[in-house]
């Protein structure tokens, strides 16, 4: 195919002829030669908005000057930067903009004013004008220091508010020389309905907006690039350091976050300086016993002693191996984490199935995408996304199922946002309504639990209705009889009253995603975790096929991974049927092919998962478990039953930064390192494979998760000599074709790589299944599926139902965010949501406590009134040892995927009750 | 939220919209009036919602406009004009005037809140000039004593 001939454009500026490729503005095409031209309000990334004037350049034959950030050269256009009218006007707009400042002179908030910069650039000293009466500041956020004395109305911030990331909290209000930056209805911008996201922050040219406490004057002496540590987004980003500390976190352009971040990922990293950080390893004291209450790290004393890395790493390991000798290999487990880089999940899984001489590995996928996996294995012969998420651009129709992305993956909800704002349709289907319910074109707040029926009537007037894609049916895929035959079951008429959808939406959806150009299904954790969550994916992946909503830009299939690097674990091998790749333990030339890689016998049994491990150790067939990362006292379901088998292992390892919930219960702890302490290669959603970099050392004595779990493999007999990740990742390539040809070389100069890259020098591949799948066969499998309900149905004992969800300013079990003051400081405390209708019906008022109840435990929490929650729903997040939302939850799992019900249990909800006491 | 007239006359209003947003103005007009005058953060967020915008988008547009008021008005709004042709013929005194007879300043409510005053920029009856209008009524060729009259006929009339 030919490519398109780039039109180039010629003109002249400052007297020399310049080559303009079509649709580039004059300034933009200043910038790549190198005349510089004065801006302010223009800023990559964010639409020219020409409003600033401090660009504007001379055009023969034009009586007006014009500005060339919003003004495109043609053929023979003659223009000039830097001399005559344009210069003394560009001078005239920093006069009159410094006028504003407080001192008519420098910004005083920031070391990095554009507006400095330019006025020193062109010799403007000060300024002639009166100046203005200024406004005061604003120190309500906790994260940014309002001090619109330095602001020019540059409307950066609006922009990067509204329409990058499409928070619509900032504003401009009232006009001339009144004119100001309000928040919502001119609130403080700490009470307003700011998210901390920080874009208005990295937007902002003088320091008006600024990291709370001054950070703008403080130099860094060095900019490390690496990878935010939080969500499977992956968002590349700058680790400002001074004096060995992290002073602040900017964004840098990558291809999932375009320069975007959170308020966690800019504001949530103090966390590795906590006070409570692990710095020497610690044994726990001979005598004392261990018991389900969780330890309060204050107390760390009456159970642990300190000791010396020598000493711990013996007793780990030594306590390992008595337990492989006595009981045999498959007394042994480890749980891995998803939080860990590629290098440390590779050897983790590399330790147990050589070392310990099982498969039982597993980490926090388990509870997270495990049933998508195994649904997309089986359907399409791969566990990854088809295209990245920020396809969804490309994308005519976006159907968005069990995922709240604005919390969950603040960023890609971004690339969402922008997509409806240019037209693309979103369904969104969720009981719960969510921040992006505001954008959508349809909303389908869908029973809890009755996804299969919801989607089975999608699918069944796809059918009906002809609207299949039967070129594409027949080309790629089998079994479509078999799911024909299924869906005449599920008429939206009859699908309707069970699902509460009218049978007409269901249709109109089912319509305009099936007849789009190119639709895309993204999903999270509302379709994986329940007990059908294997057959939800099923849907949706016969849903995508049938309509041929596949294999191009902007169509396919995209379960939003978690963990920034949940991908890279489950892809390293960190689960317990597959080795790295996904290359089946049970296959006989897999296996021989790892035998002869490592050198030593594998076991051909697929290991325990996360909760068959803690299920074994009740049955006492595990005794020994090795923890790194993780925290299962918190994260796992049915917590009353995972603490006491915690207290039941003979030996317990425990690896982390902090004196976790689950670290209280460990025989040794072993200090690891944060995430910006280390440099490992990290997989985000989109396959994007990308290189964390060291940016700090580890506090203490703690050490790099690779060298621990390196020297516990030595002293448990292997003879593991790896100096640095790097030498990691090269046997990495080798075990993990669809990762053959990244080099870490490539990695340190390109930063982010996409696989399948198999070969050297190969581009990488975002758009997979263009033709055909990775099966036997080259087609994907239609796998009927039937709606089936949650194991644990409401009754008149616990009448309502209880669904763990997230929030914006907490991760995961919150040993992290709970510990970045930014975070604590915006959600202290444990809330249970409740719609308006149940809380009064129980008598209860907004913000007073109440007391939950299932079959398996208890807790109290304050309420919260949530009108997106729908009646008879209780959801809660599950960051709080105070009030574990884990006591709550049902252990149940998919009978393919092994995830656990976490979505959906019954559960009976009483006036009054404190939580308890907050650890740590 | 609107009485019910005011409910039928915002229906009637959103019908001549396909896009809501459109219907931004003439909408803030309506809660203005269904609101006393003046439009409170209640109102405002309701029109948002309604027209799907956010709410600071609304805050730029009220903020903008000088004709929707942000302030709870007195019973009686005198809006005393001083462009060019008013302040030829005294509209500058008659606002001076105004302002010292009931004790408070252009952009201001009396504590009993019969009276607000306000500076108004042309009201397109130059031909009458002085003019004001109070409340919507327009009144012509005032002068100190005629609005002295004015104000003691509105004060028995609390």
């Amino acid at each position: 195919m030919d490519m398109p001939v780039e039109k180039k454009i010629v003109f002249e500026l400052n007297g020399r002829s310049v080559e303009a490729i079509e649709g580039e503005t004059i300034l933009e095409a200043a910038d790549r030669i190198g005349v510089e031209i004065p801006r302010l309000c223009y800023k990559e990334g964010i639409r020219a908005d020409g409003n600033c004037r401090a660009c504007v350049v001379e055009i023969d034959g034009e009586r007006a000057l014009a500005p060339s950030c919003c003004r495109y050269p043609t053929d023979g256009m003659k223009v000039t930067s830097n001399e005559g009218k344009a210069r003394h006007s560009q001078e005239m707009v920093l006069e009159l903009l410094l006028a504003d400042m407080p001192d008519q002179k420098n910004s005083p908030y920031s070391l990095d004013s554009e507006l400095d910069f330019w006025k020193d650039k062109l010799g403007v000293q000060t300024s002639r004008f009166p100046q203005r009466h200024q406004p005061v500041e604003d120190e309500s956020h906790p994260a940014i220091s309002v001090h619109l004395d330095a602001c020019i109305q540059c409307t950066r911030c609006v922009r990067a508010c509204r329409e990058e990331q499409v928070n619509d909290v900032i504003g401009y209000a009232w006009r001339g020389t009144h004119s100001a930056i309000v928040f919502d209805l001119d609130d403080p911008m700490g009470t307003s309905s700011c998210v901390g996201c920080g874009e208005c922050v990295q937007a902002c040219p003088t320091g008006a907006l600024m990291p709370a406490e001054s950070v703008g004057l403080k130099k860094a002496d060095e900019v490390v690039p690496s990878v935010c540590p939080y969500c499977g987004v992956g968002c590349l980003l700058n680790y400002h350091v001074k004096d060995g500390k992290l002073l602040r976190v900017e964004g840098r352009q990558g291809p999932a976050n375009q320069s975007r971040l959170c308020v966690k990922g800019r504001y949530g990293f103090d966390y590795v300086h906590h006070p409570s950080r692990l710095t020497k390893p610690l044994i726990r004291k001979d005598g004392v016993p261990k018991t389900k209450e969780l330890l309060n790290p204050e107390n760390w004393r009456d159970v642990f002693r300190e000791a010396e890395w020598d000493e711990a790493l013996d007793f780990a390991a030594s306590g390992l191996k008595k337990i492989r000798d006595d009981h045999g290999q498959r007394a042994l487990a480890a749980y891995g984490c998803a939080k860990g880089s590629n290098e440390e999940a590779y050897l983790l899984q590399k330790l147990v199935r050589t070392g310990f001489g099982s498969n039982n590995v597993d980490h926090c996928t388990r509870l997270c995408h495990a049933s998508s996996v195994s649904a997309l294995l089986e359907g399409i012969g791969s566990g990854a996304v088809s295209n990245p998420f920020t396809d969804v651009t490309d994308s005519d129709v976006i159907f968005l199922i069990g995922a709240n992305p604005v919390s969950n993956h603040p960023v890609a909800a971004t690339f969402i946002k922008n997509a409806t704002k240019n037209g693309t349709k979103l369904i969104l289907a969720d009981p719960r309504r969510s921040e992006l319910a505001r954008h959508a074109t349809h909303f389908l707040q869908f029973r809890p639990d009755t996804d299969v029926a919801m989607l089975n009537a999608m699918m069944h007037t796809i059918i009906s209705e002809g609207l299949v894609d039967e070129n594409y049916v027949s080309r790629y895929t089998s079994g479509f009889e078999e799911l024909k035959a299924n869906l005449e079951d599920y008429p939206p008429e009859k699908v309707a009253p069970i699902c509460g959808i009218p049978a007409e939406t269901l249709k109109e959806v089912a319509r305009l995603f099936a007849g789009s150009p190119a639709s895309m299904i993204l999903w999270g954790m509302g379709i994986s975790q329940h007990i059908h969550g294997t057959d939800n994916a099923r849907c949706l992946i016969s849903l995508s096929l049938i309509s041929g909503q596949i294999g191009r830009p902007g169509t396919g299939l995209h379960p939003l991974r978690g963990q920034n690097n949940v991908q890279g674990a489950s892809d390293m091998g960190l689960i317990p049927m597959v080795f790295p790749d996904y290359q089946s333990v049970a296959d006989e030339k897999s296996r021989k092919w790892f035998e002869d890689f490592w050198g030593t016998e594998l076991d051909p049994k697929p290991g325990l998962t996360v909760v068959e491990i803690m299920q074994a150790v009740h049955a006492k067939e595990i005794k020994g478990l090795y923890v790194e990362g993780e925290n299962p006292a918190m994260s796992d379901p049915n917590l009353n039953h995972v603490r006491e088998a915690l207290t039941m292992l003979d030996h317990l390892v425990v690896q982390d930064i902090f004196l976790t919930e689950t670290a209280g219960f460990a025989d040794v702890i072993l200090p690891a390192s944060a995430f910006p302490e280390k440099t490992g290669t990290f997989t985000n959603s989109n396959r994007q494979v990308q290189l964390g970099r060291q940016a700090i050392d580890p506090p203490g004595e703690s050490k790099q998760d690779w060298w621990i779990i390196q020297e516990i493999a030595r002293r448990m007999d292997l003879d593991w000599n790896y100096q640095s990740p790097s030498e990691v990742f090269s046997e990495i390539r080798q075990a993990t074709p669809s990762m053959a040809g990244i080099t870490w070389e490539r990695l340190e100069a390109e930063h982010s790589l996409t696989y399948p890259l198999e070969n050297e020098g190969d581009p990488g591949e975002p758009v997979i299944f263009k033709q055909g799948f990775p099966t036997e066969t080259g087609k994907a499998r239609l796998v009927p599926a039937k709606f089936s309900r949650a194991d644990e149905l409401p009754d008149e004992e616990f009448p309502l139902v209880f669904v763990t969800a997230r929030q914006l300013e907490h991760w995961h079990t919150g040993s992290m965010t709970r510990k970045a003051s930014v975070l604590d400081q915006l959600e202290p405390e444990p809330h249970v949501h409740l719609n308006p209708g149940d809380l009064s019906r129980l008598g209860i008022d907004s913000g007073n406590p109440v007391t939950l109840e299932s079959r398996r435990g208890s807790l109290s929490a304050f309420t919260q009134e949530d009108s997106g929650v729908p009646e008879g729903s209780v959801f809660m997040s599950f960051a709080y040892n105070e009030a574990a939302a884990n006591l709550i939850t049902s252990d149940a799992l998919d009978p393919f995927g092994k995830i656990a019900e976490v979505k959906y249990c019954a559960v009976r909800v009483t006036p009054g009750g404190s939580p308890e006491m907050r650890l740590g | 939220m609107f009485s019910e007239e005011g409910q039928k006359e915002l229906e009637r209003m959103l019908s001549r919209y396909p896009i809501k947003r459109n219907a931004l103005l003439p909408l803030l007009h309506l809660a203005q009036q269904e609101n006393g005058g003046w439009l409170s953060e209640e109102s405002i967020k309701y029109v948002a919602e309604i027209c799907e915008v956010s709410e600071t988008h609304v805050e730029g547009v009220i903020s903008f406009y000088t004709m929707y008021k942000l302030k709870k008005p007195g019973k009686y709004h005198l809006q005393i004009c001083t462009c060019v042709p008013c302040c030829l013929v005294g509209g500058e005194e008659l606002l001076e005037h105004t302002e010292s007879k009931l004790g408070i300043h252009a952009g201001s409510t009396g504590d009993d809140g019969m009276f607000s005053i306000e500076e108004m920029e042309c009201i397109g009856a130059c031909s009458f000039a002085p003019a004001i209008i109070v409340n919507e009524d327009y009144h012509e060729k005032v002068n100190p004593e005629s609005m002295d009259q004015l104000i003691a006929d509105l004060s028995n009339n609390p």
